[in-house]
């Protein structure tokens, strides 16, 4: 017997989404991932958008992914607890010309054709209306009502959650250095022993045309890490704009989008540059001084002084330019190229592949699955009774350890005791924002390590921000060593 | 709801003095709250001595200047509440505070002393291009988690800034075992006090880097190495200038920010240039009833001006309290010019005022040979030899009730350096 049915290689937002939509059926199924947390690649670091469907190419698997899971994220956000907000979106021009007037049109047609409703172009007086901190420059836009936002941790942290209520394993820190078939299926070596299991889905990011290419040798992908860098600002920036502002690609590029977060801050990003490393996550000098100065032709007036952070992301652009969702080979199956829409498409592509998989293994629906999941407590945000009565049950949610964020000790054991739970900062840092304000954690992470190492049992020393080997403390033991 | 007279937001050197000369001023009825498990703010990480020149003549480190403040709080049976936050502040004095005993409590204060202190710049709000890996702390964090837990952070340092807590790690750092490689310094001049760049670089023989900046951060999980590029008058990094460092830690010392989140939250008016509250000469802020003082109000360079001026703010809440009233049409505003940032207070009233008043201020770079001028109108009340004025050292001139007497309500008090 195979140690699993389904192995899902890779717990970002496509592999969390096929966790929780294969959940539905009666699998034994195992979600395996290199880093200490779920959506620790692309999955956390994207513009957090849900993209209505205008952009994407009629007939491919982008549009009728991106179409679907939009609409899924909007009932999920509902029934899974995670932020979604609908803001609307603009694309915008600054010529009123030919050219404009026809990107703006073939925008329009191509959202028309994929299905997406209540789009219409604007003059820019309109668009300023709805937006008065857009420049003076823009002339017409693509207004967008259905386009929306979602906090991209929160949301493939429910998805994991949900998936885990339901019964899948999560094996972390966990690298996959070779696939071979054997008898039942696949056997998958990992830095963590060898896992046997029916049936693979390959939703690793960067690194799928690695593990597709194993299997498929006669039908290699390619995948590019094309790194985005983004600036993100205050929550008092936050008024800057409502809608989230694209800007129509023109001969001279692509433009940036500056849009609100679901938490009330400002993303000004991305750029687009094509690397050739994996793992080369590190922002530019010239690459924020070109995102932030291109921002600018969209939404003259952004306060940059009250910027809390700089990251950047890598997309996983195929060749091919699509997104390949299916069975590459038997019992194979690749969630590989989820570029953009890849976060607003997750939940449609977690869909397929679980009726594919299911269908496949004639698996039956599971009888006692749960549909729901609760989400984080936030004190701040409940009325002062409501604070008062969850403070008397629990007195650490009475506690601030961040203050930028007001987020409480309640909320940080939470993050570390649910399933799969924080095992690291950046994993409490995604799940309940501490550490994400303006003071980037100068003042709540000493506090925070403590409760880290208290509820896991281990040392302050052990303590990582993310994986092994960015402990934040050294050993002192280490120190005299180094000195002798 | 509650009543206190007196609420007194941070137990820190200013919170701590306040209370005590509130109580002195003859109020009973005070509170004190703060968020630490302990009182002592900052102080207690500040493990090093130079504290207490000014208010105890003799030389202190950190936590016992701020042990001779709590014990002159217990000694008054003042009441404090720790591990406690203040969420909400009104225009009206209600204070809403939590903690995991109480829950959720509203105060209606008679009056209210805002002392919450800084903060420190993180990286994000710098810019600094690289990776984001472990190993990068502000100097303040670094101080904390070595001073107070008693942790190894790093072994091979790099500290960016040159500000006071900056320069004191880079000998706290020197002192636990690590080697500190150098300081970079954005501007042409430090940012903290010259003794300290004595102490606390040069008898250590660590170099101090000036118009140079962190350029690159290396080390995808622990810091790896930085680089380090000279800047250009613009402060723009100048290409091929850099310079690699091994290192396993990066501190950040660039600048304090007062932490005012509470005193935006009432609609108190902010000065755009100190980041604090604008206040009278009795640090009133513009809410009726509510006074600033310490590092919340303004970035002081020594505790001792800390304390001085929360003494003064405990005793005007408590002559607020005891009903004092002020006439508020007889505010000037203090203006300043010719290299001077800011002034603290902004408005002074000539015949509300005290006999005499110490306005204090920092200059935006290094100035030698300057006079500092005083101008009520156009008539000139007073001129100071200056041999130098650096931006990392609070200045200050006293001004008498006498010479503004004369003031008409249109006049403005000008401070200004000249030539």
């Amino acid at each position: 017997m195979p140690d699993y049915d389904v192995v899902i290689i890779g717990a970002g937002v496509t592999g969390c989404a096929v966790a929780m939509e294969l959940a539905r059926y009666d699998l034994k199924t195992c979600v395996i991932d290199k880093d200490e947390d779920v959506c620790s690649g692309t999955s956390k670091a994207n513009s957090g958008i849900v993209h209505a469907g205008h952009d994407a190419l009629p007939g491919t698997l982008k549009a009728r992914l991106n179409v679907r899971g939009s609409a899924m994220i909007r009932e999920l956000s509902d029934r899974l607890d995670f932020p979604f907000r609908e803001n609307g979106s603009m694309v915008v021009a600054t010529d009123d010309d030919d050219a404009s007037r026809h990107g703006l049109e073939e925008l329009l047609e191509r959202g028309i054709r994929n299905g997406v409703e209540d789009l219409r172009i604007i003059t820019g007086d309109e668009a300023r209306a709805y937006e008065p901190n857009l420049s003076e420059d823009i002339k017409l836009a693509l207004l967008v009502p259905h386009g929306g936002i979602v906090c991209p941790f929160l949301m493939t942290v429910a998805f994991a959650e949900n998936a885990a209520s339901n019964g899948t394993e999560f094996r972390f820190l966990t690298s996959v250095t070779g696939i071979t078939r054997n008898a039942e299926g696949y056997l998958l070596s990992t830095g963590a022993g060898d896992i046997s299991t029916r049936a693979v889905v390959n939703c690793a990011g960067v690194y799928a045309d690695i593990f597709h290419n194993m299997i498929c040798p006669d039908r290699p992908i390619h995948i590019t890490p094309r790194r985005g860098e983004y600036v993100l600002l205050d929550h008092d920036a936050g008024d800057i704009t409502g809608h989230t502002i694209f800007r129509l690609p023109t001969a001279k590029g692509k433009g940036v989008l500056v849009t609100p977060t679901v938490h009330g801050n400002i993303l000004v990003g991305p750029n687009a540059e094509d690397l050739e490393d994996k793992e080369d996550t590190s922002t530019t000098l010239d690459g924020m001084n070109y995102i932030r100065s291109k921002a600018l032709e969209s939404v003259p007036n952004i306060p940059y002084s009250k910027t809390i952070t700089s990251f950047s992301g890598l997309r996983a652009t195929e060749d091919g330019k699509d997104f390949i969702v299916g069975e590459s080979a038997d019992g194979f199956f690749d969630a590989a190229g989820i570029d953009s829409p890849g976060l607003s498409s997750a939940p449609a592509i977690g869909e397929m592949l679980a009726e594919l998989i299911a269908d496949k293994f004639g698996a039956s629906p599971r009888q006692d699955h749960i549909s729901t999941r609760k989400g984080f407590v936030k004190p701040m945000e409940l009325s002062s009774e409501e604070r008062a009565g969850l403070i008397r049950e629990d007195p650490a949610y009475g506690r601030i350890v961040c203050r930028c964020e007001n987020v409480t000790e309640g909320e940080i054991r939470d993050a570390i005791r649910r399933t799969p739970g924080a095992r690291s900062l950046d994993g409490i840092k995604r799940r309940v924002r501490q550490g994400m304000g303006r003071c980037q954690a100068g003042f709540c992470t000493p506090r925070t390590i403590s409760i880290l190492a208290e509820e896991l049992g281990i040392p302050e020393e052990d303590i990582c921000k993310n994986i092994p080997g960015s402990e934040i403390l050294c050993s002192k033991e280490d120190r005299s060593d180094d000195q002798a | 709801m509650i009543r206190r007279d007196i609420v007194i937001i941070g137990g820190g050197p200013a919170g701590l003095a306040a209370a005590v000369a509130a109580y002195d001023a003859g109020s009973r009825d005070i509170l004190v709250i703060e968020r630490d498990d302990r009182l002592g703010g900052i102080l207690n990480q500040c493990i090093h001595n130079g504290f207490g020149l000014h208010t105890f003549k003799e030389e202190l480190t950190g936590p016992e200047y701020a042990d001779r403040f709590i014990s002159q709080l217990t000694d008054r049976g003042i009441e404090y509440k720790l591990d406690t936050i203040v969420t909400d502040v009104s225009d009206t004095r209600c204070v809403t505070y939590m903690n995991g005993s109480e829950g959720v409590v509203t105060i209606e204060a008679g009056a209210v002393i805002l002392a919450m202190g800084c903060r420190e710049r993180p990286r994000g709000a710098l810019g600094i291009p690289g990776f984001r890996p472990a190993g990068v702390y502000t100097a303040g964090t670094a101080q904390r988690l070595v001073n107070i837990e008693g942790k190894c952070i790093g072994k091979r340092v790099v500290i960016l800034g040159s500000g006071d807590i900056g320069l004191i790690m880079a000998r706290r750092m020197t002192l636990e075992g690590a080697k500190v490689l150098c300081v970079a310094e954005l501007m042409p001049y430090s940012g903290g006090l010259q003794r300290n760049i004595t102490q606390c670089l040069d008898d250590f023989g660590i170099p101090l880097l000036l118009s140079h900046t962190v350029s690159r951060i290396y080390g995808k999980e622990r810091v790896t190495g930085i680089d380090i590029s000279e800047v250009d008058e613009n402060r723009n990094v100048i290409p091929g200038t850099e310079i690699h460092y091994d290192c396993d830690t990066l501190l950040l010392s660039c600048g304090l920010l007062p932490e005012n989140e509470l005193t935006r939250q009432a609609g108190i008016s902010i000065d755009r240039v100190t980041g604090g509250p604008d206040v009278r000469d009795d640090l009133e802020t513009s809410a009726e009833g509510i006074f600033a003082c310490g590092n919340v109000l303004h970035v002081h360079d020594l505790v001792d001006y800390v304390s001085q001026e929360a003494s003064r703010a405990g005793q005007m809440a408590s002559e607020f309290v005891s009903g004092r009233k002020r006439d508020h049409l007889s505010y000037l505003k203090v203006e300043t010019s010719g290299g001077i940032r800011y002034s603290v207070p902004q408005y002074i009233s000539p015949k509300e005022m005290e006999d005499s008043i110490t306005v204090r201020f920092r200059v935006d770079k290094v100035y030698r040979d300057r006079k500092l001028c005083v101008y009520l109108g156009t008539t000139k009340l007073r001129e100071q030899r200056k041999n130098i004025v650096k931006p990392g050292e609070m200045e200050q001139v006293v001004l008498l009730k006498k010479d503004l007497g004369s003031a008409s309500g249109t006049d403005t008090i000008r401070i200004c350096l000249e030539d």
